[in-house]
Parts: C-alpha cells; sequence; structure tokens
C-alpha cells in the first residue's frame, strides 16, 4: 500500500471523531424522565407496567372497540368507570400532557399523531 | 428406464387433465352442487339486498319542511347546532368549506324531480340535506382502507377519521355531495369561544361527513339537530324497521320522498315537502 502510514493512522481518527458521541455517552442514558402522576389517584385501568410498556396497544383497542364495534360502555375496574377514550377518560386524571405524555415520547423520540386531532388541555388555548 | 417419447407424451397429457379435472370432480361429488363461479356473487348478494326483509336497528330521519318553512331560522339553528357539536371548522372560503348540514334550494336537494313548473313553496323554500346513511353506502365501497363503513349495529355510515388516508374516493363515490375534504389543517378556524371539549377535531388530509351524532346516542342523547328542533316535529330519529317506532309512524301517515332514489343506495332520510 503507498502511504500506508498516512491512510491507517487517519482512518483510526476518521473512526474515532465519528464515534466520539457513542463513547462519550456510553453507559450514560440521560435523566430518566420524571411523570406528574395524578394526584389522588393511585390506580389506572391497567398496572404501571404495562400501561408504560403497552399503553399504545390498549388505547389502540379502545380506539377499535368504541369506534368500529360501537362498544362505548365504560371499562370498570374496582368499582371505578373509565370512559374508553383519550380525551374523556385518560385526560380526565392526566390532566397536563406536557408534564405527563410528552415528558417520556420527548425522551423516547417518539411522535404520536394522537395530538392532530384529540383535544390537548391548556396548550391549544 | 426406457420409456418412448410418445408414451411420455401420453402420460403427460392424462396427467394434466387428472389435475385440472380433479378439484371440480371433487367440489361436485362432496357438495353435490356445482362450485359458485366467483365473480357472479358480489352482483348477487346487491341484488339480494334489496329485497332482503328488514333485520336489526336501521336509523332513519324524517325532515319536515313545512315545519322550517314556517319557522325560517330553524334550519340556521340546527346547522349551528351540529358545527359546534363536531368543532366543524369554518375557514372562511366556500372551496374549503367542511358541511355536515347545510341548507340547498329544491333543485339541488332533488335533482331528479325536474318540473316545467314549481310551486311557489317549492321555489323559495331551502332544503336541509345531510349524510343520508344509505343502506346500500356507495362510499363504504369506494373506501380503499375502509374507514368509512356501515356500523352493523345500527346502520349507522361511520367515519374512522385514524385510518382516512384522504384519497377522497368516497367524496367522488357520494352522490349527494355531503362529504367534505380537509384541505389545511382545521384547528386554528375553530371558534375557540364554542370549542366542544369532548370531541375531536380532525387533522389536514381528511374526509368528514355527518356521523349521526354517534357519541351522542352512546349517551342516550337525540342527535344534534333533531334536539336543536325539539317537539316542534320538525325532525323525527328513529329505527326505521322497528313498527312501532315514532319515525315509522310518521312514515306512514305523510307522503315523503327521498333524494335520489333512483340509484338503489336506499337514503335513510325522508323529507316531508
Amino acid at each position: 500500500m503507498y502511504d500506508g502510514k498516512y491512510i491507517i493512522p487517519g482512518l483510526i481518527v476518521f473512526v474515532a471523531v465519528m464515534t466520539f458521541p457513542i463513547w462519550k455517552n456510553m453507559g450514560n442514558a440521560g435523566p430518566a424522565p420524571k411523570l406528574e402522576k395524578p394526584a389522588g389517584v393511585t390506580k389506572c385501568v391497567e398496572s404501571a407496567q404495562y400501561m408504560r410498556t403497552s399503553h399504545m396497544k390498549l388505547l389502540d383497542n379502545w380506539r377499535d372497540e368504541a369506534l368500529r364495534d360501537g362498544n362505548r360502555a365504560p371499562v370498570e375496574i374496582d368499582g371505578i368507570k373509565y370512559e374508553k377514550s383519550l380525551m374523556n377518560g385518560c385526560l380526565k386524571c392526566h390532566t397536563d400532557k406536557k408534564k405527563f405524555c410528552d415528558e417520556c415520547h420527548v425522551y423516547a423520540s417518539v411522535k404520536p399523531y394522537c395530538w392532530d386531532c384529540h383535544y390537548v388541555p391548556k396548550e391549544t388555548f | 428406464m426406457d420409456i418412448k417419447r410418445r408414451q411420455f407424451l401420453k402420460i403427460a397429457g392424462l396427467s394434466t387433465i387428472a389435475g385440472i379435472g380433479a378439484p371440480a370432480a371433487f367440489n361436485l361429488l362432496l357438495k353435490g352442487q356445482p362450485s359458485p363461479v366467483s365473480f357472479a356473487s358480489s352482483g348477487a348478494e346487491t341484488e339480494a339486498s334489496h329485497e332482503a326483509a328488514p333485520t336489526g336497528v336501521r336509523l332513519g330521519m324524517v325532515i319536515n319542511q313545512r315545519v322550517f318553512d314556517a319557522n325560517r331560522d330553524l334550519a340556521q339553528k340546527c346547522i349551528t347546532a351540529c358545527h359546534t357539536a363536531h368543532n366543524v371548522p369554518d375557514f372562511g372560503n366556500p372551496k374549503d368549506a367542511i358541511k355536515w348540514i347545510f341548507e340547498v334550494p329544491y333543485e339541488k336537494a332533488f335533482t331528479e324531480k325536474s318540473h316545467y313548473h314549481r310551486s311557489e313553496h317549492q321555489h323559495e323554500s331551502s332544503f336541509l340535506v345531510l349524510c343520508n346513511h344509505c343502506d346500500n353506502p356507495p362510499c363504504v365501497r369506494a373506501c380503499p382502507t375502509k374507514a368509512t363503513f356501515k356500523r352493523k349495529q345500527d346502520g349507522i355510515v361511520a367515519m374512522d377519521y385514524h385510518r382516512c388516508i384522504g384519497c377522497r374516493f368516497c367524496m367522488a363515490a357520494c352522490p349527494y355531495g355531503m362529504r367534505s375534504f380537509n384541505w389545511r389543517d382545521p384547528r386554528p378556524f375553530i371558534d375557540k369561544t364554542t370549542y366542544n371539549k369532548e370531541f375531536p377535531t380532525r387533522m389536514r388530509g381528511v374526509v368528514e361527513k355527518c356521523n349521526f351524532c354517534v357519541e351522542r346516542l352512546a349517551k342516550g342523547l337525540q342527535p344534534a339537530c333533531v334536539e336543536t328542533c325539539g317537539n316542534t316535529g320538525a325532525m323525527t330519529f328513529g329505527d326505521l324497521n322497528d313498527p312501532h317506532s315514532e319515525i315509522r309512524k310518521v312514515l306512514d301517515e305523510n307522503f315523503t320522498i327521498q333524494r335520489k332514489p333512483a340509484l338503489g343506495t336506499l337514503p335513510s332520510l325522508f323529507y316531508i315537502i
């Protein structure tokens, strides 16, 4: 190889610079999102762990049941009735979208399109 | 193995015939009747739906134009009630207008009913039009994503805005022009003072139309327009298939007309002129 003494160190420097952000943040996931939980309420429709991982599936199921099957009967858990609705259900307890929904969505860099149509409290007005 | 060309061709020919013929023969023997030809079945189904005995709930509406003529403000009140209940935007431009329920003159509402000379009443009044919630809805057949569909439990032609891709095939298919397209983000054009916080808005690029107030029916309420009319008898809402319902009584007692009945869409809206 011609000029190997320049090319190989050059490549090493290039790879080191390109992967610098990975090295620098290795093992450091940044501050975990802190959600503001609704005051005075301790229970949701499912366990916190389930909601953390699968709330989007639950919302999709609710949507299909309410809209396509016409089954809008509220979900009853431990005697408490929850309306099968994002706007009229979830957001009744989780009143602040910015401090609850957005915290994780921004952290995980997901952009759900719920808010294109469904009402955003406080922000729209 | 020594096989001659002639023998090979014979065997190949026989196995081909057996391969093609066997499924048909099996179908004949097992079912005892010839298998249906696939392309004919869809036509037969639609034909049958015209004559099928009414089963289940089919929600419909009778609009009594005489009451609306006597009370000129009522129609506008119905429109306002509907459009505020569903966060319908006002773009201030007729080309972009979103309309769930609106008024049109007689010749636009009932295009098939041409006359040499119409009565003054027909000439002057404007008629409330909304989605006909057809029993045989062409928009549902046109929709490629099943975003618009007919609810099995009450016959309402509903929209699932989550699925709508904005292709506007349904708008082309609807012979009544009852669908509107959101060319722009409707949110900034909704009146903030009357915003209904219980009902979502739509987004740019979806088609929308009257939903017969499914969200209100689920709560045991009447549709917003019917509720506005109150007990004036201007609008009657109910189950067309229930012989004891109020709407059936109104239909029994009055001569009613429908919009474009010859198209075979079987509208669930009736007009007393």
